[in-house]
């Protein structure tokens, strides 16, 4: 029988934007786009994209579903996990999605994946890289009333259970948990994939399938924030450098040496 | 009268830890504030004598249910609804991000994680977090009650007040537990714990391979110290997973953190910035980590490590 995944993406701004080029609008409290910066898919989405088609290579019988909630998707970046093998991509599309919360977000993608459902397996990233916010596949779990199991670094289907490896500090714990379940998957499972270009041609040729929010039996009203954003800024740095010269490259570092035990550092 | 149910996390000597002592200085600095301390397991130790109201006993957290926490966010949400707090607070530990998280959403609350202030003085709960790694501040305002909050490590003093409070033993909250842990496994590790390290020596992109992370091992070595390492050279396979510092790996505070040809990215910056003082050995005099850093050196680390590691012998010998 066929198992049936769906991996939760964000589209978020290229986090290797470098820290000079970050820059806020401080009227509206949103982040201007930097010039050149892209949309990408959320790296660590990517790795549950990955823990997906792992289980793919290693035999299982898997459909794998791209759900992602929004507005305006830049389709080149959201069609990168159908590039690496993902079967198909569902997206919530809708004005109303803008500036949500991630309350709203939870709420939104418990509607998609009830719509869609049932599904098997619910894989998010450990975190999204633009509001750091861990949350929305846990709060996921909650409100389906499903099992979760976070910090997944390996997993193994067996029937109608997952047997899981989850990161700790020194080491991982082994952990079983019947289906369906909501995992968190962390970038310790190992890169995500390259697309090659066969993947690339299949990808430009399929059509995401998109849901309003009307599709889904939601309206505005229901996606209130919980939190009132006040202010978002720049934190200013106030810290001062001391570089240490000495004359050459050999000196600077016995320099430096001598200056942290003059600092009782070491 | 803002009362805030704080749940508490121990140490590995099974003392109150000091992330969640820094909370309960965080908790007491809000106005009018009568805290309850919620702790797992018995409330003997320093649990017995932290300056709040009144500590709650909760269930111990099973093996079986270690880094799932269903029975702790079942006891916690019997707490909130018997006591409705207008603030719960936990840190952002692995375990207040996991049970915070489904407590708020078990119980449609608003959820702040992460965040380095809370506050009341203008009435309603607002809550400082770093966003976009940590590139920039977002300041919100949460209307509702109760307000959950998860506090990053190091964002506030631990207290260093003790107290009276009266100890009571709650009531277990009902679990319905399906995951379940089978088995630990630890992993061999050499040397002091990164977390508990008191020098730090990070290596990053910079270092172009495994190989030069024998010479940081040295240094660590003769300090006492632990090797770290950026996320760019751990996905690079350089150095195990393990070692990585940001914000996605360990947070660290050492006395001293080095870091070698590492660009200082913000993400990075939110695993070390709480160590006393960030030392960076870069090519680059335009990178971040100079903005970030107390001491640097701009140079080929390849020049400058050797002749830092031979004097930091030498002043050790």
């Amino acid at each position: 029988m066929t198992v049936r995944i769906v991996v939760l993406a964000k589209q978020v701004p290229d986090p290797e934007t470098p820290p000079s080029q970050f820059k806020i609008d401080e009227s509206t409290n949103s982040v201007i786009p930097p010039n050149g910066v892209p949309l990408v898919v959320n790296g660590f989405d990517l790795n549950a994209v990955e823990a997906a088609l792992l289980l793919r290579d290693g035999g299982a019988d898997v459909e794998i579903t791209v759900l992602s909630v929004g507005n305006e998707f830049v389709m080149d970046a959201m069609k990168k996990p159908l590039a690496m093998g993902a079967d198909r991509l569902v997206l919530v599309d809708d004005e109303g999605l803008d500036k949500i919360d991630s309350s709203a977000t939870v709420k939104v993608l418990a509607a998609a994946i009830e719509k869609d459902g049932p599904f098997d397996l619910i894989l998010g990233g450990r975190q999204a890289s633009d509001w750091d916010q861990a949350h929305v596949t846990l709060g996921l779990a909650e409100v389906l009333g499903l099992p979760l199991v976070s910090l997944v670094q390996k997993l193994e289907l067996n029937g109608d259970s997952v047997s899981l490896q989850r990161v700790i500090p020194d080491g991982y714990q082994a952990i079983t948990a019947p289906v369906p379940a909501v995992l968190t998957i962390t970038n310790e499972l190992g890169e995500p994939r390259y697309p090659n270009l066969r993947g690339i041609m299949q990808a430009s040729r399929k059509k995401p399938e998109i849901f309003s929010l009307a599709d889904l039996g939601l309206s505005a009203g229901d996606l209130a924030p919980k939190l009132e954003l006040k202010k978002l800024y720049v934190p200013e740095s106030n810290k001062q450098v001391e570089l240490i010269e000495g004359e050459d490259e050999a000196d600077s570092g016995k320099k430096l040496a001598l200056r942290l035990r003059e600092e009782k550092l070491i | 009268m803002t009362t805030i149910l704080l749940v508490a996390e121990r140490d590995q000597q099974g003392e109150i830890s000091q992330a969640s002592l820094q909370s309960v200085a965080a908790a007491s600095g809000l106005s009018d504030a009568q805290i309850t301390v919620a702790v797992t397991g018995e409330a003997s130790g320093s649990a017995s004598s932290l300056p709040v109201e009144k500590v709650v006993s909760i269930s111990e957290i099973s093996s079986g249910d270690s880094g799932i926490y269903e029975q702790a966010t079942a006891d916690v949400a019997a707490l909130v609804a018997s006591t409705n707090p207008d603030v719960v607070l936990f840190n952002k530990s692995d375990f207040g991000s996991v049970v915070g998280a489904r407590l708020a959403f078990r119980t449609d609350s608003a959820f702040a994680a992460d965040c380095t202030e809370i506050s009341n003085a203008s009435g309603s709960v607002s809550v400082t977090r770093p966003v976009y790694g940590g590139s920039a501040l977002a300041e919100f305002e949460i209307a509702s009650s109760p307000a959950i909050v998860t506090l990053r490590a190091g964002a506030y003093e631990p207290t260093s007040k003790t107290g009276s409070p009266s100890v009571e033993t709650a009531a277990a909250g009902s679990a319905d537990i399906r995951a379940s842990v089978t088995d630990t496994v630890a992993e061999a590790r050499d040397g002091v714990r990164l977390e508990d390290a008191n020098f730090v020596v990070s290596g990053g992109r910079g270092l172009g391979g495994p190989e030069p992370f024998s010479v940081l091992t040295d240094l660590a070595n003769a300090l006492g110290g632990a090797v770290g390492a950026s996320r760019a050279a751990c996905d690079a396979g350089w150095i195990d997973h393990s070692h990585q510092v940001g914000l996605t790996g360990k947070s660290v505070s050492p006395d001293v953190y080095v870091a070698v040809g590492i660009s200082g990215a913000s993400q990075h910056m939110a695993g070390c910035s709480s160590s006393r003082a960030i030392v960076a050995i870069n090519k680059d005099g335009d990178s971040n980590i100079f903005k970030e850093a107390r001491f640097g050196v701009v140079g080929d680390w390849e020049k400058v490590l050797p002749s830092f590691l031979a004097t930091v012998r030498e002043l050790k010998a």
